[in-house]
């Protein structure tokens, strides 16, 4: 199929439905509403339902419900509405339900601004809400990912029973890149544990409920083994230039494009480096990192947050290789030169 | 004389498996209590209307969290307050379903107050069942929204006083003030003759929900003597007594006989279908030749700048259409937020041999300039050796930089002489093209197919772009 010209958000919204989700529960804000939006205008054509909720407490209520009936839902919001949702994640989580969450990061704390931070990620990536769970989570950097991620999440969603994010920011889904769209898919699975109003499926129950403390135990050890299978097969990381690398960059989302540029303009000062970036948050590229930290005399993990992800890299490496930091916050994106200038000032000293 | 066989509903589990304790045949409820009241006159209902296979049975938080141990229907366990909510999305999901929300006071009146009103006002075609008992059972009795004032509460010591809790929360009469709704009713369980009436108001309301008719809420006045510390028998004066004359009984809402029932029709396209309507499918496979670029204008970084209205988006987006047909590698960003703001607009697009890497455009190699503010703000901006191109018919400044190549285009004045000021964006992407060669004419003509919505506006955009070539080719160094 010929490629076609699109924003980041709208081509969330044409994956979804590619995917075969037919529903979509949103409550506006900037800078994710365009999902909302598109959501709106193109759910009814296939089918689907669109509905603004009254909250973002509703919303991820309405995809409990909705997934809760064995068909593929979603919602998307940013930072401040995510906060709000998580109360729904954990019971999504615990009740072991299937959906798609999308977080178009801003910036925070409180009402913060609209530009594009990465701070989510310790709330997205570690949980988030109360109890002991963890989600998928998928970073795309191109507006092509975002289609395509928004679709392996439903498959991963559907494969392991789970809620599962994407989670983004304002660059990637204002952007427009070509896109080459996937096939729809054209049937999902009916599955043994929900409930499709009928006799077959009527003894299923949906809940996060475990009276008996050991009952609860076993529930959160069934929980854990989940998430080490998702460890053993869902790792997603995409290294560049790595192969004769002295040095090595590690971002996600919008940094890594940054760093891609800064280490092709590194290398044609003769500089060796390279670059990782981390695709699936969670599952983190733990091995890849520690393996490729070995080879390098030191890294330089770059984040549009406080240091969130930094620590995860610092476990991955066992300390084992100097790792060093750059950040901005706030909403500001740092051009390709400034991580050129950081990368003299602290790896190449 | 004919006999009524009394035995339990089919809608009722045999034996109670999923209760954990070593009773299977009772209920977790305490003497007294309404919940096995209600239970019993909707378990009733759900079998004569046969309908408990599509069943699905929305339990709460509060005393009736476990109403899932005893109906033998599909059973979704909500959080605190969300039953309408998560009853929505499984509705949604499948209409044809028969969605039950089952709520206590705390739970609709209180943590849910937003998810039932929101509920009742857009009409879901569910059922709700609040168990309105003035107190929070499950806790071990503190204040529920609906305690009445005086009454003692173990969070209200020294009873319920207006100046500090305010008053008791009057659900059916809210509701009812909606348009949504098709049936409210207040009923209570103080003795046979109110039973039989919520029996009835419990039947009525399922059955809405099995025509279709919309959103049916009961509100029934339910015993809790656990929380109340009397026995069971004064519990039910207690209604009598403090409840109704708080909560007056009666059918606060019924438009049964006035509504269309809801009809759904399911609409499941094929693939065609889906790609036609998601807009994927391009009207045409064409790509276009790359063309002999001189070196210095490779792989462009460009930035757009201009007032709000005057397309410098739309502007962008052509080049990176352009760049695409011809398969480059592009990218397209706007500049947003608050950026955007005081009528400014501005986009960096990138067309490259190569993968795009960071997509902002810091310092381009073609600043296309459609304002002053834009030139002025931008024009240190250039690499040394790019290109600025602005706007002259409406810029009354050169700019100053010597090391780079500088186009004066008059786009505003070409783009007036044509009898449109609005495709002066046109006329400068022509002349950007004609300048440096970066891409053909045809590319251009094909890319307004995907950046000009309305047809009609097609043609003078295409003279629009020849004007600007033409211009642009005359002034190539």
């Amino acid at each position: 199929m010929a490629k076609l010209l699109m924003k980041g958000n709208d081509a969330i919204v044409r994956g979804a439905l590619l995917a075969g989700c037919r529903l979509y529960f949103g409550y506006p804000i900037t800078p994710a509403s365009e999902i909302a939006e598109g959501a709106a205008a193109y759910f009814p054509k296939v089918g689907g339902t669109f509905l603004q909720a009254e909250s973002e407490v509703a919303a991820i209520n309405m995809l409990y419900g909705a997934a809760s009936g064995g068909v593929r839902a979603m919602t998307a919001s940013s930072s401040p509405g995510i906060s709000l949702k998580m109360e729904g994640v954990s019971y999504a989580a615990g009740a072991e339900l299937p959906c798609v969450i999308v977080n178009i990061m801003r910036g925070g704390p409180g009402l913060g601004n609209i530009a594009p931070e990465q701070a989510d990620y310790n709330q997205v990536v570690k949980g988030g809400g109360h109890g002991n769970y963890k989600l998928p989570v998928l970073a795309p950097n191109s507006v092509q990912e975002m289609c395509n991620l928004t679709m392996k999440a439903f498959d991963i969603a559907d494969k392991y029973r789970t809620p599962v994010f994407i989670l983004a920011d304002g660059y990637i889904g204002q952007m427009m890149e070509p896109v080459e769209f996937p096939e729809p898919v054209m049937h999902i699975d009916r599955k043994d544990w929900a409930l499709y109003a009928d006799a077959e499926s009527k003894h299923n129950l949906i809940s996060s409920i475990f009276l008996d403390p050991e009952e609860l135990e076993e529930h959160n050890r069934k929980l854990q083994k989940k998430y080490a299978l998702i460890e053993q097969n869902e790792i997603r990381f995409e290294t560049f230039m790595c192969d004769d690398a002295e040095h090595l960059l590690i971002g996600y989302g919008i940094v890594s494009r940054i760093l891609k540029t800064a280490v092709e303009k590194l290398r044609s000062e003769g500089v060796k480096i390279g670059m990782i970036r981390p695709v699936s948050l969670f599952p983190f590229p733990k091995a890849i990192i520690a393996e490729l930290a070995g080879k390098v005399k030191n890294i330089l993990v770059v984040e549009l947050s406080n240091g969130q992800m930094v620590d995860d890299v610092r476990l991955a490496t066992e300390f084992k290789t100097p790792i060093h930091f750059f950040n901005r916050m706030g909403g500001v994106v740092p051009a390709t030169e400034e991580i050129i200038e950081q990368v003299k000032l602290q790896l190449l000293r | 004389m004919a006999t009524k066989i009394l035995k339990k509903p089919e809608t009722f589990y045999e034996r109670y498996e999923r209760n954990p304790s070593a009773d299977k045949k009772m209920p977790h409820y305490c003497p007294g209590c309404g919940h096995g009241n209600v239970h019993k006159m909707m378990a009733e209902a759900l079998e004569d209307f046969e309908v408990d296979d599509r069943t699905i049975l929305i339990s709460p938080v509060g005393c009736s969290v476990f109403a899932y141990y005893y109906f033998d229907t599909g059973n979704i366990q909500a959080a605190h307050g969300r039953a309408p909510a998560v009853a929505t999305g499984i509705k949604r999901a499948h209409p044809e379903s028969i969605v039950i929300s089952y709520q206590g006071d705390g739970d609709l009146a209180a943590i849910g107050t937003a998810e039932i009103l929101h509920a009742a006002n857009r009409g879901e075609n569910i059922t709700v069942f609040f168990v309105n008992n003035a107190i929070y059972g499950m806790t071990g009795g503190q204040m529920a929204p609906t305690t009445i004032v005086g009454q003692k509460t173990t969070t209200t010591p020294y009873g319920r006083q207006p100046s500090n809790e305010g008053y008791p929360v009057k659900v059916a009469e809210l509701i009812s003030q909606l348009d949504a709704p098709v049936y409210v009713e207040r009923v209570s369980l103080m003795d046979n003759k109110h039973r039989a009436k919520a029996r009835q108001a419990i039947r009525k309301a399922i059955k809405n929900q099995v025509d279709n008719l919309g959103f049916s809420l009961v509100e029934i006045l339910s015993p809790c003597p656990s929380g109340w510390k009397l026995d069971p028998v004064d519990s039910l004066k207690w209604i009598e007594e403090y409840m109704i004359p708080n909560f007056p009984l009666g059918v606060y809402r019924d438009k049964t006989k006035e509504v269309q029932p809801y009809s759904f029709t399911r609409f499941e396209p094929d693939e065609e279908e889906i790609k036609k309507q998601l807009g994927i499918t391009r009207e045409t496979e064409k790509t276009f030749p790359k063309q002999e670029v001189p070196q210095r204008y490779q792989n462009p970084e460009i930035k757009v700048a201009g007032f709000g209205g005057q397309g410098i988006l739309l502007l962008g987006a052509a080049i990176a259409q352009a760049g695409m047909l011809e398969n480059y590698h592009v990218s397209w960003l706007p500049s947003y937020g608050p950026e955007m703001r005081g009528g400014t607009a501005n986009c960096h697009v990138q067309v490259r041999e190569t993968e795009v890497g960071a997509p902002m455009v810091s310092n381009p190699t073609v600043l296309i300039a459609m304002n002053r503010p834009s030139l002025e703000k931008f024009e240190n901006d250039v690499q040394q050796g790019g290109i600025i191109m602005y706007d002259n018919s409406l810029i009354d400044v050169d700019p100053g930089r010597k090391d780079v190549e500088i186009l004066p285009v008059p786009a505003t004045k070409m783009a007036d002489e044509l009898g449109n000021t609005r495709i002066a964006n046109m006329i400068a992407l022509g002349a950007l093209m004609g300048y440096t060669g970066l891409m053909s004419r045809e590319t251009l003509y094909e890319s307004l197919h995907a950046a000009i919505k309305r047809k009609r506006f097609l043609e003078i955009n295409r003279k629009a772009i020849d004007k600007g070539y033409e211009f642009g080719q005359s002034k190539r160094v």
